[in-house]
């Protein structure tokens, strides 16, 4: 799916009225809804329909920390959204909930959108073993942080990870200063 | 080595450091509110897990909430399930939680400095991405998801890549009616919405310096809208004064040695930063936005930017987009634009100096005919404060609606709202389509320059007020 524009806020993701749901999933109708209600939007031509990789501007995800931006862009289907630019909280929400987010070179970009555009049925591979997104001749390596790759391999639970270290979590509880403040419920 | 700010606090809270992976930071202090948290205690439950510092760990109502008729039942279904979810949640996991009507009530970034729970050198979250505004104290502060949000409450840590330093140091003093506002806004301006990524941001700088703890916090609070993950100001007397004696600020002997720590944390001479950007406040005006990110500004005194002004393609194209969604003609003077909404709350521009100075412009005018002005206290401390000293009725008197605390018009998501076409001047932070409700438009202003604008009915300094009367 090709969206051609930068500095894609969460606002425009999961408009903010969606905020109140409670659950995890079921976002899927709300990915981008404002947007959506013009006919000439991407996200209406039929010719994308079931894309599963997003090819975005730059500075994709800026603005409100909101995790749903993330959970709707995933039930509405996508597995990858590549950018030249992501905002930091939206690349860690995504590695978190398990949206793949790759950086690669705007001038890749820009040739990624004109071979989709031209071509709606053009196949994308993004490899994230060797780190690689293709699209007929357009081949070009691309940028995730090692430690997220290796979470989306494994499907690995950060708080399990975290919590193999709890003695060394004690322990620096035990050093806090007595004058940093705690409120006792 | 000499060491920055951040790096100092940084250093302080790693429980963990591998060569090849983010370092685990202990986090001092989790603020918690309604949206961005239900998905997380269902996590814990999922995983049979538990809060690990409860004490360590605050909540309240701020984002969906009405800001009248408070005392009724929340008419909005959804909206009530989200606030009963967390009352439900707070009470099964053990935490403290300040609910719609309790005196501690208010948006979580004006709470957390009121009740001292704020204080230098400390790591704080929030699933909120304005966290940084706790920064104006000298502490690393940054907002986070909702999937670590879980981690938080789970383990009070967080596993974090260290990010680059940035200074920006603005130097000089900001002139007369100039504000903190102002100086962020500038500044986004010129660093574009992601000239921060991948930075946090030390502000200091003369300009930095004379700022109350108030406008510091303006400051660091808009420091996500250029892409920081964080801001943050070296702690000084002004931060020991505005600490002293809150609830949970240490006292006695407890309080002095967090002085004297305290005192030891500001950046080194000779520490090095990744990036500087060097600003001159002497030179600042009154600032506003006119498009569609907190980066499209220009002076009041400037007019609406042509497209074919900017050299960026990408910028060039997302002008013509904003221009379109603004409603707005190339070349229009600032000041000739008409709004019927102003709005001046959030957390952004919701304590009580901000509503002072609101105050200041108003007392004795009244609001243009078919203005439309809500004023809406940060808290429910600001609120009593404000009413204490008057200017609920100033607000009044001039033909506003003061109400109850919470994030309000900011976001869209609780009843306060524009309508489709509406224009507002708005104290708070982002402008982004639909912000403030589907098809409102938003420039984002600071107090006075809201409390000017509501008077006229354009966007208006107070400077220009007394011309506008006597011409």
């Amino acid at each position: 799916m090709p969206l051609r524009q930068g500095g894609v806020d969460t606002d425009q993701i999961l408009p903010s009225k969606f905020l109140k749901l409670i659950t995890r999933t079921g976002f899927e109708d709300a990915l981008f809804a404002d947007w959506r209600t013009d006919p000439t939007f991407v996200f209406n031509n039929p010719s994308y329909a079931g894309a599963s990789i997003l090819v975005a501007g730059p500075n994709f995800g800026i603005g409100s920390s909101r995790e749903h931006a993330v959970w709707a862009l995933m039930d509405y289907g996508f597995k990858v959204v590549v950018s030249s630019q992501f905002a930091d909280i939206f690349r860690g929400n995504a590695g978190n909930a398990g949206l793949v987010a790759i950086d690669v070179d705007q001038k890749v970009i820009d040739r990624l959108l004109d071979a989709v555009e031209a071509d709606p049925q053009l196949a994308v591979t993004v490899d994230l073993e060797a780190c690689e997104i293709s699209a007929g001749d357009i081949r070009s390596p691309f940028h995730i942080d090692d430690h997220t790759r290796a979470r989306l391999l494994a499907g690995l639970d950060d708080i399990e990870i975290t919590l193999t270290n709890v003695s060394e979590i004690e322990e620096f509880e035990a050093k806090r200063p007595s004058w940093r403040p705690s409120i006792h419920a | 080595m000499p060491r920055t700010l951040a790096e100092k606090i940084w250093d302080e809270h790693v429980i963990r450091h591998e060569a090849d992976g983010p370092d685990l930071l202990h986090i001092d202090f989790h603020l918690v509110h309604e949206v961005s948290s239900p998905q997380a205690f269902d996590g814990l439950r999922l995983s049979g897990r538990k809060v690990r510092r409860t004490d360590l760990t605050i909540a309240t109502e701020d984002h969906n909430v009405p800001t009248l008729n408070i005392t009724e039942t929340i008419a909005d279904p959804i909206s009530r399930a989200q606030i009963e979810a967390l009352r439900a949640n707070t009470k099964e996991f053990g935490i403290v939680l300040h609910p719609l009507g309790d005196r501690d009530q208010g948006i979580v970034h004006v709470i957390g400095p009121e009740l001292g729970i704020t204080q230098p050198g400390m790591t704080i979250v929030c699933g909120d991405s304005h966290t940084a505004t706790h920064g104006a104290f000298g502490a690393l502060a940054f907002g986070i998801g909702t999937s670590q949000v879980e981690h938080v409450l789970a383990t009070q840590t967080l596993p974090q890549d260290r990010p680059k330093m940035m200074a920006v140091t603005v130097n000089g003093s900001l002139p007369d009616g100039v504000t903190a506002k102002d100086l962020v806004l500038n500044l986004i301006a010129h660093a574009g919405v992601g000239g921060g990524q991948g930075y946090i941001v030390e502000y200091r700088g003369q300009a930095i310096e004379e700022l109350s703890m108030e406008g510091r916090m303006t400051v660091c609070n808009m420091s996500i809208e250029w892409g920081a993950k964080a801001g943050l100001v070296a702690p000084d007397q002004k931060t020991f004064d505005y600490l002293k004696g809150r609830q949970f600020a240490p006292s006695g002997a407890e309080w002095d040695k967090a002085v004297a720590h305290w005192k030891t944390l500001a950046t080194e001479p000779g520490a090095t930063f990744d990036k500087e950007i060097v600003l001159d406040a002497s030179v600042m005006t009154p600032f506003v936005t006119w498009g569609t990110n907190p980066g499209q500004g220009v002076p009041l005194s400037g007019e609406v930017p042509r497209p074919e002004d900017f050299s960026n393609e990408q910028e060039r194209a997302a002008a013509q987009k904003a221009l379109a969604y603004m409603d707005l003609t190339p070349g229009t003077r600032m000041k000739d634009i008409s709004v019927d909404t102003v709005f001046i709350g959030s957390c952004t521009n919701s304590r009580i100096e901000d509503l002072r100075s609101a105050a200041a412009v108003l007392t004795g005018q009244k609001i243009s005919p078919g203005m439309r002005l809500l004023v809406v206290p940060g808290s429910v401390r600001v609120r009593l404060e404000a009413e204490a000293e008057g200017l609920d009725k100033v607000f009044i008197e001039a033909g506003g609606e003061w109400r109850g605390a919470g994030c309000s018009m900011c976001l869209g998501m609780n009843p306060d709202q524009l309508a489709p076409g509406e224009r507002c001047a708005s104290t708070s932070n982002r402008n982004f389509e639909g912000r403030q409700g589907k098809g409102g438009r938003t420039h984002l202003v600071s107090p006075q320059v809201a409390a000017a604008t509501a008077i006229t009915g354009r966007l208006t300094a107070p400077a220009d007020l007394s011309s506008l009367t006597h011409a």
